[in-house]
């Protein structure tokens, strides 16, 4: 069931970029940023981790999950030291992401030829 | 007789001349690519999960990290802008994306060096996500934990 549930929430999630870009004409980087605030917007009232109960991957493989893993490790570090925990924090949960993309997209740049 | 030039009606009488944009099929299209990346990302978290034993949370951690192996390689081999031209949203909005975008622009670069070609454009387009993602956290953050300070 949690693959259904994760292919309609995926889906969707990416249906909203598809009209953000035909129907508004955003550019692709307009699209992701805004979804990335999205994600963290509904993370303050928790709204997110519910999604991501209810549709797994569906909700945590799209961007939107991008800026509420941001804003739950701040939250996580935050509640621990107060307002400086939030610097301390941000990156917490997405450097496991952040990392593996700059060290494949550096080794893939380095050996492959540019196509097209 | 319209007047093509008139400046004041400009995108209205322009809007004849350009291509009509197939919303639904885009629509369709993204939604069935975006939500089979969705499937193998599910997938490959159920595997780490039951086969290798890792707890939820470092499931979640490997399962970006191999997705965004799989795109940065598709990248590489040129295959991932093909699917991406006709994928659209569908594999621009899951982490793919993300990792295509950081791949692509070291690889555009890199007839500028290693260090003033991939190193410096590598967050071209991702930066933006970066930097948006950091201040909206923060801000939405720090508002949070005010109210939570003002509940208590």
């Amino acid at each position: 069931m949690i693959f259904l549930y994760a292919f309609l929430v995926g889906g969707l999630i990416c249906v909203a970029g598809q009209i953000l870009l035909d129907v508004f004409k955003l550019t692709p980087a307009h699209v992701i940023v805004s979804f990335t605030v999205i994600g963290a917007a509904l993370d303050v009232f928790s709204i997110y981790d519910k999604l991501i109960e209810f549709a797994g991957a569906g909700a945590s493989v799209p961007i939107t999950s991008f800026g509420h893993a941001l804003l739950h490790g701040a939250m996580a570090e935050g509640h621990e030291h107060g307002y400086i925990g939030i610097l301390m924090g941000i990156f917490k949960l997405t450097s496991a992401g952040i990392t593996s993309a700059i060290l494949f997209g550096f080794i893939v740049a380095l050996i492959f030829k540019p196509k097209g | 007789m319209v007047k093509l030039n008139d400046p004041k009606n400009y995108s209205k009488n322009m809007k004849s001349y350009q291509p009509s944009v197939p919303y639904f099929m885009n629509c369709l299209k993204a939604f069935l690519f975006g939500g089979a990346i969705c499937v193998i990302g599910q997938s490959l978290q159920e595997m780490y999960i039951h086969s290798f034993h890792f707890t939820k949370d470092n499931a979640g951690n490997l399962t970006s990290a191999t997705l965004i192996l799989i795109s940065a390689l598709l990248t590489g081999f040129g295959v991932y802008d093909k699917f991406a031209r006709y994928a659209g949203a569908g594999s621009l909005v899951p982490v793919t994306g993300f990792a295509n975008s950081i791949t692509s622009a070291g690889l555009e670069s890199k007839s500028e060096g290693i260090v003033l070609g991939i190193a410096t454009n590598l967050f071209k387009l991702a930066g933006a996500v970066i930097v948006f993602g950091v201040v909206s956290a923060t801000v939405f953050g720090t508002i949070r934990l005010f109210i939570e300070h003002l509940l208590k």
